[in-house]
């Protein structure tokens, strides 16, 4: 049997690496059973299109064309979706509009169409719900504003609106009154693919419940893990401080909604997993009238976040089960492979509680809309598990890594006469913190409980952990205090703030009074069963499951929470660590707190250790496993967040394998690394370092514009910006020196010409390179929302000689042992290659240099670090051979979801995920991760075109281009007057700020427009009209460039009316390549 | 303050704090997985002379409700939590589950590796245990010795409450359709509610009942209970059984199913530390589907001795231990697991219909 089984496509903002792990489950899963299993994903950086997770990896445009294509190439017998989230599942209902299944004998697993149509379609769940007898809310379909409004009045206000097939909710929210509802659901009716909405009574206040529920063929049906919403209805769920199992639910009350789920997947008919999301009435009896006391919400009939969520809260392989039933069997013929003993069909039994904290973009979007609501805005989530709900709650915390949130962090804004306010209470991500402001400023949980809804278990636990937060202030540290705290869950961090003390302090006390954490582990039963699961959480107990391992082994520090700049990249070569470490005969052991990757699957390390990554949670694991042999640390793996532990690390004389921590303080130190290069004689772009504005203007002056602006502690990329001239300055000045608190600002000559990025694997002899990317755009856009394509397209021998021997010396002289990763930029006055920036770690684009030279740089690192030699792995130093193939890189934004947010493209990083296109043809690859992204343009149709001056120059072969392919041009006023001036035909439109309709914002909002092209200036007025053409572009998901590199790229790739592209396996492309190294 | 020792007869010792009443107490230490319904297991009459560790760490989180027992009183001879809470949140909430053990004078014990526990009575099975406040560890291992064994106690006998019991559940009324005899052993309320759902008028029998007056109830079915401890010490019930097999359809339920597999010759054992906890999957032979079930018992059927007269029609799949039976000819069956939840999954609610199926069809014979 050939199965065909879709992954979900690039991460965006409710679909993310949960995919990876569910969609990597499935492929082995599949693989176990005997079955050939074929692959189609789009986004190169996950572990299931490694070529030896499937059978077949085919990284191709998401579409029914590829299917197709695919189908004619390796005819399968069936077709796996559900696990690749609401991606597979829309493509499954594609296909069957297509016909797909019939033409093809080709038969669909997991869920029957008609289930996956009940359960998407509003109007059609809420028939089926009501035949079976479950109550749903109030609610009405609309497919126009005016519809909307009238079923509002007829229901009453609030309501909610849900769009139809949507992602994450995108498009919905909540109105409290009807010009509300108007905008919403005008945006709504936009966002979904069938233009319908549900109005919706709202039920905000109530607890919001989730099953996890398993169905086979033969109609035997569990529960996997209930959940509950911190959050109650009307934050989405997944924005909500979530735990699992439930806390507040009687015996009757849960067995009630249990009954439900089980009937609803009954009538649903899903063989697999099922999503079941519930309102509950709080504070309700469960004795008295239930049967109107809970709504079912909604149903997904497939693998989930939240399935990724209860898989790890639990031990249950949801994905590897739901995988198994797909093709037939049932859950009595399953094992549970935690126990190997039991079956899979039991329900697990927690002994412990687990915490899920959402992690939101919001510092890197700092003019984002921060309110939650129905439509989705987090990145990644943390999770922590300990005995208790405070303990694990508190480790939540720890684990989002937000610089300077701890549990004590405060607006600076917030003054206590706020707090009787009820806006101060609304949900946004900084609420948590907002409650503990409250409570530790003496607020009543009865006034809070009542304008937020939260229940009163969940706010008393936040009261006590206020109040012992209090309390300690007037303690003397001892023993017994220490333990006091520790058992309740207080970090070391938080014990030294609140006593005026260093960390290292309280570490020290603590471990001379031997106050140590035990590990338990997480084995599905409660202890019932003697299991092997090598999964393991800290907690202050008696009794320590977690025997140290004998032999060589090291600790990999993951990445944590997916964020923007840090995804699941890292996770990727993560988890390619942990299997380079066994093939040199080392254990290795997961530290991580990102329950949605393939790294915190209990069997892709020897030991996982479920613990934030903090210096105080890694430093006890290592303590705890040097007990019988020494650990070795790997800090190159986990993004900034390994890296940012390296120093703590080595000061307590933890051994770090690989690149020493002087390399990592050389690199990310200015100073130290001016100093360096000058040593080397390897050439960066002249700057300077200015401590305020004045000075920052004279530097500018005399390095000449444009220049790049920047803090110098920059945290997370923010407040960095290319100023052209000096009006434009002003304004970046302040913003660094306010995100820089103060602190130095740094002034670099802007370099306008080719970025050039390079991975390399350095033995401390030889440095090998295996590829090099070119970004099509200038520098000047980060490198993670740059596209970019490998082999490069326009170096010279010349420029490619000096990347091999600067990054050869950089990685030799600076000590690097492992990965570094280099940017360049080509001058594209002098021609002069300068050093960007480098990163003596694993980056970003390692999965796509891996998987597209076929060079496993993670492995061969591991080894490296380890003491072997490059050349003994049979690797020499230079740069590999180019593949005869062009891979391209294309970032994917998720500004849809993010209002407030602008989209243009600079120096700060804001693409959530990426797709890769490949192909022999260079204008064929680029076409298909056009596709991918979302950016493909049409053969035909209007562009709209706002350009700002400096621009215009670069613009010219553009809008030729475009004309000779017969594209209508609408433009803005500068622009157009630009455009006629080369003789072609051009409409002018109005800007927002003229006050003439229908203006540029309106004619994207009729759907006048397919494609917008707009640069920005740097003059207020224009900034927030393009602002708003970016952004009504991104609301209406058509393609907006920023940059105009990217659009000639995007526009040449269209080079016939009807563009036709052939799919193959990835392992074909590389075959069919001429050079390969070994 | 309130520091105490829950001691195992191993000479296992844990130190955690008393709460509820701290009255010195000993019992047979098992534990229960379920994550929900601490009350209706505190109540459960099969818990008698044990101790309970429950492995969900917090405890109490929505209070206790007294209408949501499962007999009269606090039946668990002492109660072992990770962490109890003080301040619980629920509308139905009357009082916590501190207070509820000290209305009832019943000693629990917190703040210790509950866990650690849990896996020492999984490798060793389970042994008697003590619980009491004090700082002298000592004083429990002496007590210990003194402890006769769980094994050796008949506990069923003496448990029934049938008075209060008919008063609550036995009311006929002109909806019954069916009579049923409750042979209670350890009856729980929710068994007794099932039935008079199903329109049921129900007499409650103890377990050492009068043969004749039984008779002369004249009862359309049989129901015996669950109800804590060793089947072995109920020979007394066993034969009462044995001699009215032949005329009325019989329904065992845990203990139940027990005293009416030995009645038909079949030999029971002890398990090395039972099933307690709503996770149990059961297979149904006959259907060959699993139901999730709830368990709480520490004896169970022998699968080898069971005569020709019965079918198995039930296994665990965790240790294909017999889970359900059946006689080939009489309406007789018996199911090992709590076809009444309470706490636990509501999948297994039918089995009561299919006793009423039992009756009628042994109504149409006739």
């Amino acid at each position: 049997m050939k199965v065909l089984v879709l992954g979900s496509g690039p991460i965006v903002i409710g679909q993310a690496a949960e995919f990876d792990y569910a969609g990597t489950q499935a492929c082995r899963s599949l693989k176990e059973e005997g079955i050939k299993t074929i692959l189609l994903n789009s986004n190169p950086a996950t572990i299931m299109t490694d070529m030896d997770i499937a059978d077949v990896v085919y990284i191709e445009p998401m579409t029914v064309s590829t299917i197709e294509k695919i189908i004619k190439n390796e005819k399968p017998d069936a077709l796996l979706p559900t696990l690749g989230g609401q991606t597979g599942l829309n493509l499954a209902m594609e296909l069957h509009k297509e016909n797909i299944y019939e033409k093809y004998n080709l038969k669909l697993l997991g869920s029957p169409i008609d289930t996956i149509e009940k359960a998407e379609d509003r109007e059609g769940f809420k028939e089926l719900m009501k035949s079976i007898e479950e109550p749903v809310p109030t609610s009405a379909v609309a497919e126009t504003v005016q519809e909307s409004k009238e079923i509002a009045l007829s229901i009453g206000l609030p309501v909610v609106v849900r769009p139809a097939y949507t992602l994450g909710g995108t498009g919905g929210g909540m109105a409290d009154t009807l010009e509300e509802l108007e905008k919403i659901a005008e945006s709504g009716i936009k966002s979904s693919p069938i233009n319908q909405i549900l109005i919706e009574k709202s039920l905000v206040g109530w607890k919001e419940i989730e099953f996890e529920v398993m169905r086979d063929s033969n109609d035997n049906c569990i529960t996997v893990c209930n959940m509950e919403n911190i959050d109650p209805m009307g934050v989405h769920t997944g924005d909500s401080i979530v735990v699992a199992p439930s806390q507040t639910l009687t015996d009757k009350e849960y067995q009630m909604l249990r009954s439900s789920s089980l009937k609803i997947i009954r009538h649903l008919g899903v063989e697999g997993g099922c999503n079941v999301q519930f309102a509950i009435k709080p504070n309700d009896s469960a004795e008295q009238n239930v049967k109107d006391d809970y709504y079912v919400i909604e149903v997904n009939p497939r693998v989930s976040r939240s399935s990724a969520l209860a898989s790890k809260a639990t031990g249950y392989p949801i994905a590897r089960v739901a995988a198994k039933i797909a093709i037939g069997k049932t859950l009595d013929q399953i094992d549970n492979a935690i126990t190997k003993k039991t079956k899979a069909v039991f329900e697990p039994a927690l002994d412990y509680c687990v915490v899920k904290i959402p992690r939101w973009p919001f510092d890197k979007f700092i003019y984002g809309d921060r309110t939650l609501g129905t439509q989705m805005k987090a990145t990644g989530e943390v999770m922590s598990i300990d005995r208790t709900f405070k303990t694990a709650f508190l480790k939540a915390i720890r684990g989002l890594e937000i610089t300077g949130k701890s549990l004590f962090w405060e607006d600076e804004q917030w003054a206590t006469n706020q707090l009787n306010q009820k806006e101060f209470y609304k949900p946004t991500d900084e609420r948590l913190w907002a409650l503990l402001y409250a409570l530790r400023n003496g607020i009543d949980i009865d006034y809070i409980n009542k304008i937020t809804g939260i229940d009163y278990w969940f706010l008393n636990a936040f009261k006590s952990i206020i109040d012992k937060e209090k309390t300690i202030k007037e303690l003397k540290l001892d023993k017994e205090n220490l333990l006091d705290y520790k058992k309740s869950g207080f970090s070391d961090k938080m014990i030294s703030t609140l006593l005026n003390m260093k960390e290292e302090e309280v570490r020290d006390y603590r471990k001379d009074k031997n106050i140590i954490p035990v590990y338990k582990m997480v084995d599905t039963c409660a202890a019932e069963f003697e299991a092997i699961t090598p999964y393991f959480y800290s907690t202050y107990e008696q009794e320590n499951e977690a025997i140290s391992m004998e032999g060589n082994k090291a600790a990999v520090f993951g990445s944590g929470p997916i964020r923007i700049g840090q995804g699941i990249e890292f996770d990727y070569c993560s988890v390619h660590a942990a299997w380079a470490l066994n093939d040199i005969n080392y254990k290795s052991i997961m530290i991580n707190s990102n329950p949605e990757t393939v790294s915190t699957d209990f069997d892709t390390s020897d030991r996982l250790y479920f613990e934030p990554l903090d210096f105080e949670s890694v430093a006890d694991i290592i303590d705890n496993e040097n007990l019988n042999s020494d650990t070795k640390t790997i800090v190159q793996f986990g993004g900034q967040t390994a890296i940012n532990l390296s120093s703590q690390i080595n000061l307590n004389k933890y051994d770090i394998l690989g690149s020493p921590v002087n390399s990592i303080n050389t690199a990310s130190d200015r100073g130290l690394f001016e100093k360096f290069l000058k040593t080397i004689d390897v050439p960066n772009p002249p700057g300077f370092t200015a401590s305020d504005e004045e000075e920052a203007k004279n530097i500018a002056v005399k390095l000449g514009y444009p220049v790049l602006v920047r803090p110098s502690f920059v945290l997370g990329g923010r407040a960095m910006d290319i100023a052209y001239k000096e009006s434009e300055l002003d304004s970046l000045l302040k913003d660094a020196f306010q995100a820089g608190e103060g602190r130095p600002v740094l002034i670099d000559k802007y370099i306008l010409g080719t970025e050039i990025e390079v991975d390399a694997v350095c033995d401390g002899k030889d440095v090998f390179i295996p590829g090099i990317m070119e970004h099509i755009e200038k520098a000047g856009v980060h490198s993670g929302d740059s596209m970019a394509v490998y082999p490069p397209i326009s170096l010279s021998d010349d420029h490619i000689n000096k990347i091999i021997d600067y990054t050869t010396k950089i990685a030799l002289n600076l000590n690097v042992k492992g990965l570094l990763n280099i940017q360049y930029v080509i001058d594209q006055k002098t021609q002069e290659v300068l050093v960007l920036e480098v990163n003596p770690r694993a980056s970003r684009t390692i999965p796509f240099i891996s998987k597209v030279t076929n060079i496993p740089m993670v492995n061969i690192a591991v080894k490296v670090m380890a003491g072997k030699l490059l050349s003994s792995l049979g690797y020499s130093g230079g740069l590999n051979k180019n593949k005869d193939l062009f891979a391209i890189k294309a970032p994917v934004f998720s500004m849809s979801k993010l209002t407030g947010v602008d989209t243009t493209l600079g120096p700060e990083m804001k693409s959530t995920g990426e797709v890769m296109g490949i192909d022999k043809e260079f204008n064929k690859a680029m076409y298909k991760a056009l596709i991918s992204s979302g950016m493909a343009i049409p053969d035909k149709g209007t562009v709209l075109v706002s350009i700002a001056d400096r621009d215009k120059s670069d613009f010219e072969k553009i809008v030729l281009e475009l004309n000779e392919k017969g594209f209508s041009l609408l433009a803005t006023e500068g622009t157009a007057d630009f455009i006629k001036n080369l003789g072609i035909e051009v409409n002018s439109i109005p800007k927002v700020f003229t006050g003439t309709h229908p203006n540029v914002v309106d004619v994207i909002n009729h759907g006048l427009v397919d494609v917008v092209i707009n640069t920005v200036t740097g003059e207020s007025e224009m900034i927030k009209d393009g602002f708003d053409i970016r952004r009504a572009a991104a609301e209406k998901n058509i393609p907006c460039f920023t940059s105009l590199d990217g659009a000639y790229s995007a526009i040449l790739s269209v080079n016939s009316k009807k563009f036709e592209y052939n799919v193959s396996p990835l392992s074909k492309y590389i075959e069919d390549s001429d050079g390969s190294n070994k | 303050m309130n520091e105490g020792y829950l001691i195992l007869s191993d000479g296992s010792i844990f130190k955690g704090k008393i709460f509820g009443y701290p009255k010195m107490t000993y019992g047979e230490v098992v534990f229960n997985t379920s994550m929900t319904g601490y009350q209706e297991i505190l109540t459960d009459p099969s818990y008698r002379g044990q101790i309970v560790i429950q492995t969900y760490p917090m405890i109490g989180n929505y209070g206790i409700n007294d209408l949501i027992s499962e007999s009269n009183k606090i039946q668990v001879a002492g109660y072992v939590v990770r962490h109890h809470e003080k301040i619980p949140s629920h509308i139905t909430s009357e009082i916590t589950i501190d207070e509820f053990l000290k209305r009832e004078k019943i000693i629990g014990i917190s703040d210790l590796d509950t866990r650690s526990v849990v896996k020492k009575i999984r490798s060793k099975g389970v042994m008697n245990g003590v619980i009491y406040k004090g700082l002298d560890p000592e004083e429990g291992i002496k007590f210990l010795e003194s402890v006769p064994s769980y094994d050796s106690l008949d506990l069923a006998e003496g448990v029934s409450n049938k008075e209060s019991l008919n008063i609550k559940y036995g009311k006929s009324s002109k909806n019954s359709l069916y009579k049923i005899a409750v042979i209670d052993c350890g009856v729980k309320e929710n068994i007794l509610k099932l039935l008079n759902k199903r329109n049921c008028e129900i007499e409650i029998f103890s377990s050492n009942f009068d043969l004749e007056k039984l008779k002369k109830y004249n009862p359309d079915g049989i129901l015996i209970s669950p109800g804590p401890g060793d089947p072995k010490n109920m020979e007394y019930l066993v034969e009462k059984i044995t001699n009215l097999t032949n005329d009325y359809p019989m329904f065992g339920i845990c203990l139940g199913h027990q005293i009416l597999a030995r009645s038909f010759g079949a030999n029971t054992f002890k398990l090395k530390f039972g099933h307690r906890g709503g996770n149990q999957p059961v297979k149904d032979l006959i259907s060959g589907k699993v139901y999730i079930t709830a368990q709480n018992h520490g004896y169970a059927v022998e699968a080898k001795g069971i005569s020709n007269d019965l079918e198995i029609t039930h296994v665990n799949l965790n240790d294909e231990t017999v889970s359900g039976i059946k006689h080939k000819k009489l309406p007789i069956m018996g199911i090992q697991y709590h076809s009444e939840a309470s706490p636990g999954p509501y999948d297994n609610e039918y089995i009561f219909d299919e006793f009423i199926n039992l009756i009628n069809s042994k109504k149409d014979n006739n």
